[in-house]
């Protein structure tokens, strides 16, 4: 096997000096009735080429030279080279969590960096080095807060997106946290904030909205904020399309901002692994989930970093931890760490501009369902038929069209959301709209 | 005598913030091929940002020495051996890297339509079935993040079993040598936790847990071998005595790499178990994640396994929501499938024969480094190890020197320190996990390092106690990290 660097002469003086004289006899103490007495049913190891191939079928089994104008929490953005280029470093791929700081300063520099970068980002004082993603930074947020607030009740806007809903109650259930949901307004699309103020009480210590939301609305943040902490509620803030965050206002107002970075050079990888963020006020350090990178000095008074406050973690703590992660995301995170950098303070500002232009540019074509303003996403009402029609009409031309919302939404069951990005060329957006039309994609109308 | 390396410069590095100058570009978008709208008309005035303040302006060749001069400050399994106990860092395979970026699996978006999915449900239909020969067990969800994100869904799936029975129970049990993310995600899954004494042997004590079980316990959570790489010979037993009472078996796979084609806890008696991929099946641990930890179970815990699950008909794979029993979601979408296509390349690279070699490569050099050491290093438990062994700095700490800065010193001789101070059982552990990826001479250069630390400790103990000294970083004050924490940067 080529992954196994011993000769066999090299493994028979390393048994000889273990003074045993097969393999089978390191093993000997185990009772025979915990022994696998057959080989594993699995097929034999094949080479690099025969890998390869096997993972080229199954792509070819997926699809292949389709345009798709999916969003829903997963975006397609460019990739820059250099994401790549950095993250296949060995140095950065193939090392451990930086527990021995004098030998992981790469790692931890660029955590820091990350958490600052985060931190301009979303306006808030101080983020994490990651989290698995942003459907288990909710919990983790919801959690953070009922400790924070010492009220466990949690409200979540219908607005934040479903799945990320879902995860939530499986969390909740056993933790003695209720989890209730309040509306959005039927011609906005924005959070019902009278729905909210009617299910506020005094025993929520978290408010949870998205924005912008799963519909694409820019959300009301300081609206929320004033409701929730009028009850001594937390705002949790949160996003999954972090390139929003290049051109609209941080959501300062919230006490904790819980998203996904998947929008930062991370492929969608069929639902993963992405990395999510949680970030705070000061005043909320302690209460933090997840690992923390800070400043201090070497012996030799040099600047260095390390893991710090980790009397918050399990494996301090153990059952008294603010929770029980341990792997962070951390090469996910660098992936966005490098994509930020690239970008950097003017890129991502005209990434964002072009995100907006382009998806305006397709809603003017359809009738947004929500009069809410948006970033690069949008509800579509389907005319004639259902989304699921449309849909099927469109992979015939080799677009993948919107989600269609009735399997979340039973109300919008006759909508779709729709997604541009920088990626989406104007063609395939006039060839999207003329399908949707019913008319097929002339000539004239792709030039 | 220090053979392994010798000192080479390495370039400083300021932060990108501190190297930003107002202007600087590493990106070119292409021109809009649409007309450009109005910010503030579009999202409204009060909705849009001012730039964003102290965001990174560089260009793009500083932006590749940037990350390529803090890379060289790591040390990474592709530098040497990596030896920390629990974590098995072994070697991981680049083919890996290079499946999981094929475009039409790192480009799949989880909402596509399922007709054009069939690839990426293939793969993560054949991980399933090859966990679950491996394991033994029945079937297997993908969904867990990670490991600790796998116990917890385990522990869920336990809790929703016994609830249908009618009593979720109270209790969870879990050995002192356990890892602290068994109690911590008990906890979380509304458990009390009840810790176990370990046996003087190091093992599952079974008369003190026969008389522990109770109709209050839900599930012993043990890890196999246990984290002093000792395997738990009593398992078949403590199995009984928690089923006999309508307890469970939970199992964290963290040290599967002792077992794999050796033995399969669903054969001995395990009820549920999560697997690190991350670990035995050679994903990168890339600084600190991502990971992957797929649960297993017995059948009867299937029907409570989180929505939606792969299933087959008509030829054709679909993704089944309707899950009434279902504990729910743990995460969005499926899985990490990049992980899982990692996996699932190192699977079949190996194929089932090879798996076992493999396992028995890493029992090998657990048990060399073991008879190499024994004579320097004070061994607590002396049961049979496999794929890790643990010491204690019982002798040196005589002299005033502690695992920690042995651990230090082992920097200088150019090898990661092992885990140090775990597991609480053993007072001043050093816990090696050398994994099959190291060959002999790696092995030898690594006892002849810490043979030479042993002896230093003895002659010249002031020496290891400051350690070390060949990093471009020295010792680290955490102290002040903790106590002043600064968290990121700001302007001077």
């Amino acid at each position: 096997m080529r992954y196994l660097p011993k000769s066999d002469s090299e493994r028979r003086r390393m048994l000889e000096v273990c003074g045993v004289a097969s393999p089978e006899e390191l093993f000997a103490h185990l009772p025979e009735a915990v022994r696998l007495a057959r080989p594993l049913a699995l097929a034999p190891g094949i080479s690099e080429y025969e890998i390869v191939d096997y993972f080229r079928e199954r792509a070819a089994e997926n699809l292949e030279g389709y345009t798709s104008f999916l969003g829903a929490g997963v975006y397609r953005h460019f990739r820059p080279v250099l994401v790549d280029t950095v993250v296949s470093r060995g140095e950065f791929l193939t090392s451990y969590t930086p527990y021995q700081a004098e030998i992981a300063q790469g790692t931890l520099t660029a955590i820091f960096e990350f958490q600052t970068m985060i931190c301009q980002l979303t306006g808030m004082d101080v983020a994490n080095a990651s989290m698995y993603d942003g459907s288990t930074a909710v919990p983790e947020a919801a959690m953070m807060a009922a400790r924070a607030t010492g009220k466990g009740r949690a409200l979540i806007a219908r607005s934040v997106h479903p799945e990320y809903r879902e995860v939530l109650r499986t969390y909740a259930r056993y933790q003695g946290m209720p989890v209730e949901e309040f509306g959005y307004l039927p011609d906005t699309g924005a959070i019902d904030l009278e729905d909210l103020e009617r299910k506020m009480d005094d025993l929520t210590g978290a408010v949870i909205i998205q924005s912008p939301n799963f519909f694409g609305i820019v959300d009301q943040v300081k609206a929320a904020a004033e409701i929730a902490h009028r009850r001594g509620a937390l705002l949790v803030v949160v996003f999954t399309e972090a390139v929003s965050l290049g051109i609209l206002e941080p959501p300062a107002e919230a006490d904790i901002v819980a998203g996904e970075l998947q929008s930062f050079a991370i492929s969608p990888s069929y639902g993963g692994p992405y990395a999510g963020i949680i970030a705070t006020k000061e005043k909320f350090i302690r209460q933090m989930p997840g690992r923390l990178v800070g400043q201090t000095t070497d012996s030799r008074g040099n600047r260095a970093f390390c893991l710090t406050l980790a009397t918050r973690e399990q494996h301090i703590r153990r059952e008294k931890a603010t929770s029980n992660i341990c792997t962070n995301q951390a090469l996910i995170a660098l992936m966005a760490t490098v994509f930020m950098t690239v970008y950097g303070k003017q890129g991502l500002r005209e990434l964002a501009e072009q995100n907006l232009a382009k998806a305006h540019y397709l809603a003017a074509k359809f009738q947004p369902r929500f009069q809410g303003k948006f970033f690069n996403e949008f509800v579509a009402r389907v005319a004639g038929r259902t989304p699921e029609e449309l849909n099927r009409a469109l992979l015939k031309r080799k677009i993948i069209g919107g989600l269609p919302l009735g399997r979340f939404y039973p109300e919008l069951a006759d909508s779709m959301l729709l997604c541009a990005t920088e990626m989406s060329r104007r063609a395939d957006m006039d060839a999207l709209v003329a399908q949707a039309a019913g008319q097929p994609a002339g000539k004239e109308v792709l030039a | 005598m220090i053979t392994k390396v010798r000192n080479h410069l390495s370039q400083n590095e300021a932060l990108l913030f501190e190297r930003s100058s107002p202007g600087k570009k590493a990106f070119q978008l292409p021109a809009l091929d649409v007309p450009p709208v109005d910010a503030a008309e579009a999202l409204g005035a009060g909705n849009v940002r001012a730039a964003i303040e102290g965001f990174p302006e560089v260009s793009e060749v500083e932006a590749i020495r940037h990350f390529t001069r803090l890379s060289t400050w790591n040390y990474a399994i592709d530098h040497g051996m990596y030896p920390l106990g629990s974590c098995t860092m072994k070697y991981n395979p680049r083919i890996n890297e290079l499946v999981a970026r094929i475009d039409g699996l790192a480009w799949a978006h989880p909402y596509q339509p399922e007709s054009l999915a069939q690839g990426s449900m293939e793969v993560m239909a054949r991980v399933e079935a090859a966990l679950a020969e491996i394991t033994g067990m029945d079937a297997v969800t993908l969904q867990p993040a990670a490991g600790a994100h796998g116990e917890l869904t385990g522990i869920l799936l336990i809790r929703a079993l016994l609830e249908k029975r009618g009593n979720p129970r109270k209790k969870i049990l879990i050995p002192d040598s356990a890892h602290g993310t068994n109690p911590a995600t008990a906890a979380i899954a509304g458990y009390m936790v009840q810790n176990i004494k370990s046996s003087d042997t190091g093992v599952l004590d079974v008369s003190a847990l026969a008389q522990l079980v109770d109709q209050d316990v839900a599930a012993l959570m043990v890890t196999n071998p246990n984290t002093l790489g000792v395997f738990e010979h009593n398992i078949i037993q403590a199995a009984e005595i928690l089923h006999k009472k309508g307890a469970m078996l939970y199992m964290d796979g963290a040290n599967m790499n002792a077992l794999v084609g050796i033995a399969r806890p669903g054969d001995f008696g395990v009820d549920v178990m999560h697997l690190n991929l991350h670990k035995t099946f050679s994903t990168p641990h890339g600084g600190g994640g991502p990971g992957a930890g797929p649960v297993a179970v017995k059948k009867p815990l299937e029907p409570f396994l989180p929505a939606p699950r792969l299933k087959h008909s008509a030829r054709k794979w679909t993704w089944d929501y309707k899950r009434k029993h279902s504990i729910g979601r743990v995460k969005a979408f499926y899985g990490n499938f990049g992980v899982l296509v990692r996996a699932l390349a190192y699977i079949l690279a190996h194929g089932g024969e090879g798996l076992r070699n493999a396992t028995v490569d890493a029992v090998l050099n657990a048990v060399y480094i073991r008879k190499q050491l024994e004579p320097y290093f004070d061994l607590p438990y002396s049961s049979p190890n496999m794929h890790e062994v643990v010491f204690s700095d019982h002798r040196q700490a005589a002299l005033g020197v502690h695992t920690g800065d042995i651990a230090k010193r082992l920097i200088d001789y150019g090898f990661h320190p092992y885990t140090v101070s775990f597991p609480l059982i053993v007072h001043g552990a050093l816990m090696i996990e050398p994994t099959e990826t190291e060959g002999k001479l790696e092995l030898d250069q690594f006892i002849e390092a810490m043979i030479s630390i042993a002896k230093e400790v003895e002659t010249d103990p002031h020496t290891v106690k400051n350690a070390p000294y060949g990093t471009r970083t020295s010792r680290v004050d955490e102290v002040t990290a903790a106590r002043k924490p600064v968290l990121r940067w700001k302007p001077a």
